[in-house]
């Protein structure tokens, strides 16, 4: 049985910010994500009731990720500052900016390939048939664009001596 | 994926969302979707001296009120699956609703005012739930008096089921109608609650 739309809303709002800051960073995930909970509140009585609703609601992201893009008509990563406020808990890379900017610097391929991955939980077969190519395409851009992210980001332990 | 396993990097990029940058989303989720007509079920939960209370609402009129006991969740469940998937916490909608309720529990209100989507009941419940407003407030009926006074007074078994199944106990008061020996009988929000509004009702 599909459940209510606000229970899709609860289960996967903090992903699909997730998923539009990496796609976009922290300034603008804010329009996609709004943009794609609208689109998906829209369409939301005709999924089927089979459907994976987080995979959904990314390819979504992905395509609002892209609007709000276009309409920026500006390179995706702004560098000015950014609005978010520091959080209270005292998490490492809540909100980290730096992070998001290292992000952003990823070829196209490889950062919607690691968005995926690990901020969606897609498999590589699902993460291909988004990006189009192989399954090997899309698990090599996975793991490329790791591989600089922890070179570019490599930590807590490290941080200080970056930059 | 033992590999990524306490990865910093990872880790950082699926760090908590701060809750206010959460509250602040679904904020203007509620507004750009009522903006667009997408809302066909909005709700909320106010609290009241008989608990907490969900408050649905679609675009004709208050569609349901729930008792905690009811489950809200399902209650919720439910909405989805009679009237709209197309549900949201949008308390907006519920506001004179829920100031309504506010002045009835302050004993500052006697009748409801509001716009009611009676759509989720049909035929012999629906005739009993549009008739109980008409018993007033402080007063009480029996099964069999509100059986005859809908014209059909051997149908009391059924005025019980249709007051048990009221899909908007307080605002349509099915509260005030007893067992002919004046004892409670049941009530879709427990016998508690049932007592705690009649006295309500009496004290003021």
């Amino acid at each position: 049985m599909k459940q209510p739309f606000e229970s899709v809303v609860a289960q996967h709002s903090v992903t699909v910010l997730r998923v539009c800051r990496a796609l976009l960073g922290v300034q603008d995930a804010d329009d996609a994500w709004s943009e794609t909970f609208l689109a998906a509140l829209r369409a939301y009585p005709d999924l089927p009731e089979t459907a994976n609703v987080e995979a959904w609601l990314v390819t979504i992201a992905r395509r609002k990720a892209i609007d709000v893009q276009r309409a920026a008509k500006r390179d995706p990563l702004p560098v000015e500052t950014l609005p978010e406020a520091p959080t209270s808990i005292g998490v490492p890379g809540t909100d980290d900016t730096d992070l998001w900017e290292f992000v952003g610097r990823l070829p196209g391929k490889q950062r919607q390939a690691i968005t995926f991955r690990y901020l969606a939980g897609m498999s590589h077969a699902e993460i291909a048939a988004i990006l189009g190519g192989t399954v090997d395409a899309a698990r090599r851009a996975a793991a490329d664009g790791l591989k600089t992210l922890r070179k570019h980001y490599p930590g807590a332990n490290t941080k200080g001596a970056v930059q | 994926m033992s590999d990524v396993r306490n990865d910093d990097a990872l880790t950082a990029l699926s760090a908590p969302i701060d809750p206010e940058t959460l509250a602040r989303l679904h904020a203007r989720l509620e507004h750009e979707a009522h903006a667009e007509g997408l809302v066909d079920v909005a709700y909320t939960t106010v609290d009241s001296p008989v608990g907490k209370l969900l408050l649905a609402a679609t675009t004709k009129g208050l569609i349901r009120v729930a008792y905690a006991r009811e489950d809200h969740d399902r209650v919720l469940e439910n909405l989805a699956e009679k009237v709209s998937l197309r549900i949201l916490r949008a308390p907006k909608r519920l506001d004179d609703a829920a100031r309504e309720l506010d002045e009835y529990f302050d004993r500052r209100r006697k009748v409801f005012d509001l716009a009611l989507d009676l759509s989720l009941s049909r035929g012999f419940r629906q005739l009993v739930q549009r008739y109980l407003p008409e018993i007033g407030y402080g007063q009480t009926r029996s099964y069999r008096e509100v059986a005859e006074l809908v014209g059909n007074p051997r149908a009391v078994r059924a005025v019980g089921t249709a007051c048990a199944t009221n899909p908007l106990p307080v605002v349509v008061p099915c509260h005030r109608v007893l067992r002919a020996d004046g004892s409670l009988g049941g009530y879709v929000g427990g016998v508690d609650a049932k007592a705690i509004l009649l006295e309500l009702e009496v004290a003021a």
